[in-house]
């Protein structure tokens, strides 16, 4: 499969978007809006022209300015899904999907589920349902390279989460390389393995999901990854609590209710850190060692484990916390919430 | 209380103005009945000027679409230095009056304008022959089509267009299966707004074409010449021309409202490639 590279400067009205970054399987650019998210998108589906870069899928040279390559976008290789999905209004969905390639239409009217309104126009579907026409079209387009613009921004809250699970299935079951923008730090860890963290138009950070939650470069970045999300298995327990069996064998419990491969999304200033556990049945307690402990002002960020937690710097001086030394660290089960993956 | 006090002025006004706009023409049709017209449509002048008026207006109206299109394409659809000074220039003849714009064909186009040596060598002499009058009606009612169609192009969302590129389509082929087809209904509006006003054109085809029956004298100058000599006839004319003017303005609207809501674009504007 071939790896998505690219490195480009574009100006922008009030900053200049420059990028550099590799794909190979699913990457998630995330940052406020206005960060200049959409324009990488669109630069390397080529709608805008860098002032300067390279864009290449594998040997595919798709841009490079100093060699003055610059390929028309329908001649690069992309599925571009867009935020509002800019499907065709006065063609039928099924139109629409054959619009770029018309050898697997039938195929991709029933896989996602858009067969029944194969022959309607897309001003009468729901969001759920414009999405996926969107991006059965993307694909039968047999792209290269798949590109989704806040692919889960424009969806209610319910339809999200379920779009979420189905993208990730589908990502998984395309093995393109992909990339994501998306303003919504959870979406981003949610669906791709690697995040950038894009703010006027400079990507700050690009790691793992636990990479960025664990150690922000800046404030900034810590203020947008927010969230701890850790993976596991749920099943109901006593008490209406829910149990979920994490990847890393231990069990927590969460006030909400799911069943099945849940994410656990804990912040890292509910997370409090000990060296011994106080006994108290009603927290979850994640033993382990200190990963990396970064400063940021007055508070510190420390991992533990799969685990984040952000407590005062007088603490870590406090308990004298240091990389490698073991603690325990416990959160409430009402300070968590379960998202489906 | 306070609504039925507003509500009788209200329909009033409407029940004027229906009555005012309608009013002329039921005028007009109580003074040429239809049998009148039938006999009129015996009359060489008569049916001179129909048949001029026709061929002209549809000869005009295929050299807006075709040389309009492309124009309000890209004045719709580009930003450069001089766009508005540009889109302005186009919009002027809307605004010239009639006379004036006579009085600018002949300058450009007659045996002492500007291209009138040029056309001379050529053998060509335009002035008071029919391309004459095609002109004038082109110059007095494309400003009208080209304005419509450069909002109708503008209306085009343009991820939609762009989505078209990235799905593999050639700018071609996305101008014909995406933006013309989402334009259509502009266009054609655009469209009926020219023909009308072409149909109806009088004061510039007079200066640059005059008046001869039979090859530059349309309805509107026939009925202007015959309305001193013998008002039947005038009148019988002016029935006719309104009757011309709805039965084509009903089909534009006909074919426009037909969008094949089951199939696709293809049956209006057939993809190209």
């Amino acid at each position: 499969m071939a790896t998505l590279s690219a490195d480009f400067a574009l100006a922008l009205r009030s900053f200049e978007l420059r990028l550099a970054l590799e794909a190979e399987r699913t990457v998630a650019l995330v940052g406020p809006s206005g960060a200049g998210k959409s324009s990488v998108l669109r630069a390397i589906a080529g709608l805008v022209r860098p002032d300067s870069g390279r864009i290449a899928l594998g040997g595919e040279v798709w841009l490079d300015t100093a060699r003055g390559v610059d390929r028309a976008p329908d001649e690069r290789r992309v599925g571009l899904v867009f935020q509002e999905y800019a499907l065709f209004p006065h063609l039928s969905v099924r139109a629409n999907v054959g619009y770029g390639g018309k050898d697997r239409v039938d195929e991709l009217l029933e896989r996602f589920r858009i067969g029944h309104v194969a022959d309607e126009r897309p001003g009468v579907l729901s969001g759920g349902e414009r999405q996926r026409v969107a991006l059965a079209r993307a694909i039968a387009r047999d792209p290269g390279v798949l590109l989704l613009d806040e692919p889960l921004a424009a969806l209610d809250a319910h339809t999200k989460s379920e779009v979420r699970v189905e993208l990730q299935a589908l990502l998984r079951s395309l093995g393109l390389p992909a990339l994501i923008v998306t303003h919504d730090y959870e979406d981003a860890a949610a669906l791709a393995d690697t995040v950038g963290v894009l703010v006027d138009g400079e990507v700050r950070q690009l790691g793992t999901p636990q990479e960025l939650v664990a150690q922000p470069r800046d404030p900034f970045v810590a203020s947008l990854t927010g969230a701890n999300l850790l993976r596991g298995f749920a099943r109901s327990a006593d008490d209406g609590l829910t149990s979920v069996q994490l990847e890393s064998g231990e069990v927590v419990y969460s006030t909400d209710t799911a069943v099945g491969e849940v994410g656990v999304v804990v912040y890292p200033w509910d997370v409090s850190i000990g060296r011994v556990h106080a006994d108290d049945s009603a927290m979850n307690l994640v033993r382990g060692e200190i990963g990396s402990i970064v400063h940021l002002g007055h508070r510190a960020r420390v991992q533990v484990g799969p685990l984040t937690a952000e407590v005062t710097s007088a603490s870590v001086e406090r308990l004298g916390l240091s990389p490698g030394g073991s603690v325990v660290a416990s959160f409430k089960a009402t300070g968590t919430r379960l998202v489906p993956l | 209380m306070k609504r039925a006090l507003l509500a009788a002025p209200f329909y009033a006004a409407v029940v004027v103005a229906l009555a005012f706009l309608t009013l002329p023409v039921v005028a007009l049709f109580t003074r040429v009945t239809p049998a009148k017209l039938v006999g009129q449509l015996g009359n060489q002048v008569v049916t001179d000027a129909l048949v001029v008026s026709l061929e002209t207006t549809l000869i005009a109206q295929v050299l807006i679409l075709a040389f309009g299109t492309p124009l309000a394409y890209l004045l719709a659809s580009r930003r450069f230095p001089g766009r508005p000074l540009l889109v302005t220039l186009v919009e002027l003849p809307l605004v010239l009056p009639p006379a004036v714009a006579g009085l600018g064909l002949l300058a450009a186009f007659g045996r002492l304008g500007l291209l009138g040596s040029t056309l001379d060598a050529l053998g060509v002499s335009i002035p008071f022959t029919q391309t004459a009058v095609i002109l004038a009606v082109a110059f007095v009612a494309s400003p009208l089509y080209v304005r419509t169609a450069i909002a109708a192009f503008q209306s085009v969302d343009p991820d939609v267009a762009a989505a078209s590129r990235t799905l593999g389509a050639g700018p071609t082929r996305t101008f014909f299966r995406v933006i013309l087809p989402l334009a259509a209904g502009g266009l054609a509006a655009g469209e009926a707004l020219a023909f009308a006003r072409g149909l109806g054109e009088f004061g510039a085809t007079i200066m640059f074409a005059g008046s001869l029956q039979g090859v530059t004298q349309t309805l509107p100058l026939a009925i202007y010449a015959a309305f001193d000599v013998n008002l039947d006839v005038a009148l019988a004319m002016g029935a006719l021309l309104v009757v011309v003017s709805a039965v084509l303005l009903l089909s534009l609207r006909l074919i426009l409202s037909w969008q094949p809501s089951r199939q696709t674009s293809r049956s209006l504007f057939a993809p190209l490639s």
